[in-house]
This record gives structure tokens, C-alpha cells and sequence, in this order.
């Protein structure tokens, strides 16, 4: 796996509700206790551009897009199985 | 339109008819039906029709690529491209793979509503519809959170006041695999797509429209080069045009069975009879006689190409080449098993609006029994007989009928029809003879006889009857019977003569006596005469003799 590019993470929420909080919270924590490489986040709110939700295709909220590496990976959900977020984003053996 | 309940037109041909203006406005309908039923295109076309007339409409596809979407629908006239390019129609393409997705706990379809509402903001739409919504169930495996959500997405849709169409597809016992009836309570429609004897016949059912009155029957529909259309066959009325004028039926000797000298414009004409009675030749004899008026005859046959209509009819001396010619007379041949009964139904109905023809000929319309059910081959038989009276068109219509004996038809065409004539090709002494019977002939009274009918290179005739002994006589024994009574009219008037002579002999003879007697009483009264004067003479002698001696005698 190439190691040296960053993983780049993009959670799509829609306003605060509980769902995308507890996703927002979920993912940090992945993210902080999980990752041992290069990390970046972004966390868009498709209430204040809706727009994206059309030119990311996103449908459920809260979505998070795994952009790079390819190919793209989405997991739906409020993220709060740990042991699984991280299988889908095939970073469970960090090295 | 009903009250309480405002509809919004989908510019379906029939189908605002059935449900007395169309779908319910502001609210959603549930269109189901199994795999290439024709939902997308019913939807389609409610789509197309609202942003032609004001109400901007939105299809979301959950399925279809938009590009293909219009590019099917181009080829029915839709021009989808211009109403996107008019901000009147408007895709919202939302595909899911899911492939590339995963599910971690808790999530809802937010993303869906604000990118719906997103575009519905955008082109200010009053129509949606959604292709298919149970797509989603493939791409979501909780369908708690799915069935949920579709909950709010079907208030949300109220809310905002969309005339939507929600597009499912069909179930093992019920009418969506999902259940998607459950969301919608205000109108179901149900499209069926039936396959019987190997042709295929659509079906439109409104399972349910609360608030309105609507019709329950199935009603065909079909899918053709005008796009959708309902044919809403028991909607229709008894309201159209009455005809005093008379029309030629071609053949004089059948206009003079018929009082009045003709049969009424605007009727429909039933010809039955077994196979061979000639009801081509009659139902085309009507055809040709309208030509000759100047008017305009579409005959649709069902057995023959028109090449061989127009050959077969020179045989009894009808050129019916030149009306073809001439554009008065179009022939539109196809085999009944070619279309299902729907589709000639319509092919029918529109082929008689673009020629807009004053006769139209059916031949036969038998031949629709073998491809389809009898109740549904009368309904769209009395569609055509309405459509043609409502459009003052007079119909022919042909039926092979198995059994002559029977005064019936297997389709009960004889309460359409308003006239009837039965050909009948009845076996006597050896010979099979062609007869015609006015049957029926609403409002005309008729003569009540067979009367036997020849088909010759000069055309049709109807003989005169000939009333034998033992009733009416037709062919050989007729012509025999006519034979006889000429030989012994000969007879007779060969003994008349005979008869005849004899007396003026005897008067002659007679004459010839009374002339003799005459003579020789007429010699009689001469020697009488004779006589007289001698004896007369004799007296003046004696009265001078006696006087001469008394004068001697004085001296």
C-alpha cells in the first residue's frame, strides 16, 4: 500500500443532528487511536451547500468517503462499530 | 372534474377520461406493475404533459440513466431534451452501487431529501417522479431506516404539495415487492402485461383513488408509436349522430329490398355467412359504391393483401384498382394474430382519424375470435362501432359464421348492429346456392324474402324469386322450374291458338250455312213474289175478261 500519500477522509453531515455528531465524535476517535499514518479530515454539511450532495452522490447522511487511496469507499452510518469502519477502510492492519 | 378533489391531467389519451381528469394533484400515486410494463413511460408521460402546461416537473431515477430515459421517449415525440434545456424538466440521477458502500451503525436518507429538494427549488416543480423507489431496497440492507424513511419521504412529498408518480415494481402476491402500497392510501394504479395464445395485451387497473369517482374495470392500454394510450372501452355513450340519408349499397337489387332504397349513413352493417357466401364481394360492392359517390372507404382486411382484394373483385366486374389509385380507397392488410387485439383496436381507430374515410369495411371480424377472448373482441368491436357512429361513419362489418342455421354470432354483435344481412350457401338437389336475407334493418321496413344471389362478371344480382309449388326455389331448380313453366306457357298458348282456329272455322262454317239459307229464302220470297204477280195478273185478266162480256152482253 502506498504509504506515503495521506488518507483522505471526507464525513458528510447535514446539520447537527445526534446521527452526524456521533459519527463526527466516531471518527476522531478511529482516527486518532487507529491511524498511525497521515490523516485528513473534512467534514461537509450538505445543509449549507446541498449542491455536493448531488456532485458527490451522496444519499444517506451521515456518509464517509474514503477518496484516497482509490478505489473511493463509502460507509453510511454513525460509525460506531469501530472494528468495522476500520475493515471497510482496510486500515485495520496499520502498519 | 369532482369536487374536493383537484387532479392534474397526465395527457394520457383515455386515461384522464376513466378517472374524470387525471391523477390526484398534490398528492402521490403508486403506478406498479411487473418488469417492462410501461411505468417509466406512463410516468413519463405524466411528466412530459405537466411541463408542457405549466408544471415544471423533476424524474428521479434511481435506476435508468437520465440519456436513456429520453432517448426512449424520443421516439414517441417527447422531446425531453428541449424541456430540460426550457428548465421544465429537470433529472436527478441518484445512483447507487452498492459495492463501494458500507453500513456502520446508524444512518438516514437526509442526503436524498436535500438534493430532492434542492431540485425541486430549482425548476419550481410541481410533478415528480420517482423510478423506482424500491431500488433503494437493493442498496440498503436496513430496511427499518428504508421503510422509515420512504414513510417520511411520502409525507414530505404532501407537504410540498408534488403531484407525484412513485413507479414499484410488481410482487409474489402483492403489488409491490417492498409494500409500497401501504404508503400511498390515495390513488393505485396497476399495469399488467398479460401474454395469452402468444399475444400480448397491457392492462390498466385503478386499484384505488380515494376521493373519486372512477372506473374499476381493466382497461387495455397500449404503448404505441403515440406513446401511452387507454382505450376506456365501456366509457363510452350512446350520444351520437343520426342519419335520415340513404346510401347504395352497390348492389340495386338489395337497395330495393329495403324501403326507402338504401341503408341508413352512419350504420353499421353486419354481413354473415359461411365460408365462400360472398361477404367480401358485398362488403367490398359497399366500398366500391361509395368510390363511386366521391367519398373516401377504408377497408381493413384481416385474410387478404389488397392486391388480391383487387384482383378477386375483377372477377365480378369491380375495378377497385382505381380507387386505390385515386386515393379514395385504402385496403390495410394484416393478420389478426400479428397485433394483439389492443393494438389493432388502435391501429383501427387511427387509421380511420388519419384517412377519415365515409365507409369502412372490417373483413372479417371473425378472424379476432381465434386470437382473443369473445367478451374483449365485442368490446373492441363496440368501440369501433362507436367510434364510427360518433364520426357518422357508416361500417361494414364481415362475419364468417360456422353454422348458417344459427341467426347469432359468437361475438353477440347483433345488438351493435344496425342492420343485418345473412348469406347463406344452402345445398339443394345437388347444388350449393348462394341466398341473401335481410335480417334486420333498424329502422327501414324490408322485404322478408331469401332471395338468391348471383355473383357474375357484371357484378351482384339479386334474382327474382320464384315461388314453386313448394315454396321458394333457387339455382337449377329454380331455372328448371322457370324452364318448365315456359314449356308449358307454349302449351297452352298452343292450344289457345288451336282453340282459336277451331272457331273461326265453325264461325265460317256457320256463316257460310246462314248465307245459303239465306239464298234460298230469298229465291222462295222471289217465286212468292212471282207468283203474287201472276195471280194478280190473272185477276186484272178476269176482272177485264168478265167486264168485256158484260159489255157484250148489254148490247
Amino acid at each position: 500500500m502506498e504509504e506515503s500519500r495521506p488518507l483522505e477522509l471526507t464525513l458528510y453531515v447535514a446539520g447537527q443532528t445526534p446521527k452526524s455528531v456521533a459519527a463526527i465524535r466516531n471518527l476522531e476517535k478511529i482516527c486518532a487511536e487507529h491511524l498511525d499514518r497521515e490523516y485528513e479530515i473534512k467534514v461537509v454539511d450538505l445543509k449549507e451547500n446541498p449542491k455536493l450532495a448531488r456532485e458527490h452522490n451522496i444519499v444517506a447522511i451521515p456518509t464517509l468517503v474514503r477518496q484516497l487511496p482509490v478505489p473511493i469507499q463509502k460507509i453510511i452510518g454513525d460509525l460506531s462499530d469501530i472494528e468495522k469502519v476500520l475493515v471497510h477502510l482496510q486500515i485495520s492492519a496499520a502498519a | 372534474m369532482a369536487k374536493g378533489i383537484s387532479k392534474a391531467a397526465t395527457g394520457i389519451e383515455g386515461f384522464d377520461e376513466i378517472t374524470l381528469g387525471g391523477l390526484p394533484a398534490g398528492r402521490p400515486t403508486l403506478v406498479c406493475g411487473s418488469a417492462g410494463c410501461g411505468k417509466t413511460l406512463f410516468a413519463t408521460t405524466f411528466l412530459v404533459n405537466g411541463a408542457r402546461n405549466g408544471e415544471p416537473g423533476l424524474f428521479v431515477t434511481f435506476e435508468e440513466r437520465p440519456p436513456d430515459i429520453v432517448e426512449n421517449v424520443a421516439s414517441l415525440g417527447f422531446d425531453v431534451d428541449q424541456l430540460v434545456a426550457e428548465g421544465k424538466v429537470q433529472f436527478e440521477h441518484i445512483a447507487i452501487d452498492p459495492s463501494e458502500l458500507a453500513e456502520v451503525g446508524d444512518y438516514d436518507l437526509e442526503g436524498l431529501f436535500l438534493r430532492l429538494e434542492l431540485a425541486v427549488e430549482e425548476i419550481g416543480a410541481k410533478r415528480i417522479v420517482l423510478d423506482t423507489i424500491e431500488s433503494l431496497f437493493s442498496a440498503f440492507s436496513n430496511s427499518a431506516i428504508l421503510r422509515a424513511e420512504i414513510r417520511r419521504l411520502f409525507d414530505w412529498l404532501k407537504d410540498k404539495g408534488l403531484t407525484a408518480v412513485i413507479t414499484g415494481e410488481r410482487g409474489d402476491g402483492a403489488l409491490t415487492r417492498q409494500g409500497l402500497e401501504e404508503y400511498v392510501s390515495d390513488c393505485v394504479i396497476l399495469l399488467d402485461h398479460r401474454v395469452h395464445n402468444q399475444v400480448s395485451t397491457r392492462r390498466l387497473r385503478i386499484v384505488k383513488y380515494r376521493g373519486t369517482a372512477h372506473g374499476t374495470n381493466e382497461y387495455p392500454f397500449l404503448i404505441g408509436e403515440d406513446g401511452f394510450s387507454v382505450l376506456p372501452v365501456s366509457s363510452l355513450g350512446l350520444e351520437h349522430k343520426v342519419y335520415e340519408e340513404r346510401i347504395s349499397s352497390g348492389i340495386r337489387d338489395l337497395d330495393r329490398m329495403l324501403s326507402g332504397g338504401g341503408f341508413h349513413r352512419g350504420s353499421s352493417i353486419l354481413l354473415s355467412g359461411v365460408a365462400g357466401s360472398g361477404k367480401s364481394s358485398v362488403a367490398m360492392c359497399f366500398a366500391d359504391e361509395a368510390c363511386r359517390r366521391g367519398e373516401k372507404a377504408l377497408y381493413f382486411s384481416f385474410e387478404e393483401s389488397s392486391d388480391q382484394i383487387a384482383r378477386n373483385m375483377r372477377s365480378i366486374g369491380l375495378d377497385v384498382a382505381r380507387w386505390l389509385d385515386q386515393g379514395l380507397l385504402r385496403c390495410i392488410s394484416s393478420r389478426p394474430t400479428f397485433y394483439s387485439l389492443e393494438m389493432h383496436l388502435a391501429i383501427i381507430l387511427r387509421e380511420i382519424a388519419r384517412f377519415k374515410p365515409q365507409l369502412v369495411v372490417l373483413d372479417p371480424i371473425s378472424a379476432f375470435m381465434e386470437s382473443g377472448d369473445l367478451g374483449e373482441v365485442q368490446a373492441m368491436l363496440l368501440r369501433v362501432v362507436d367510434y364510427l357512429k360518433s364520426n357518422g361513419i357508416t361500417g361494414i362489418f364481415s362475419h364468417l359464421a360456422h353454422d348458417q342455421t344459427l341467426t347469432k354470432t359468437d361475438a353477440g354483435l347483433s345488438s351493435l348492429m344496425d342492420a343485418w344481412l345473412l348469406l347463406l350457401n344452402r345445398e339443394a338437389n345437388g347444388e350449393f346456392n348462394r341466398e341473401l336475407y335481410l335480417l334486420k334493418a333498424r329502422g327501414t321496413s324490408h322485404s322478408n324474402q331469401v332471395r338468391e344471389f348471383v355473383m357474375t362478371s357484371d357484378g351482384i344480382r339479386l334474382e327474382e324469386p320464384n315461388l314453386g309449388e313448394n315454396g321458394a326455389l333457387t339455382g337449377a331448380a329454380r331455372r328448371f322450374e322457370e324452364a318448365r313453366s315456359r314449356r308449358a306457357e307454349s302449351t297452352r298458348q298452343a292450344e289457345m291458338a288451336a282453340a282459336q282456329r277451331r272457331i273461326d272455322e265453325r264461325r265460317r262454317k256457320a256463316e257460310a250455312e246462314i248465307e245459303a239459307l239465306r239464298a234460298e229464302v230469298a229465291a222462295e220470297e222471289e217465286e212468292l213474289a212471282r207468283l203474287l204477280a201472276a195471280e194478280e195478273e190473272h185477276r186484272t185478266q178476269a176482272a177485264n175478261d168478265l167486264a168485256e162480256m158484260a159489255a157484250v152482253r148489254r148490247v
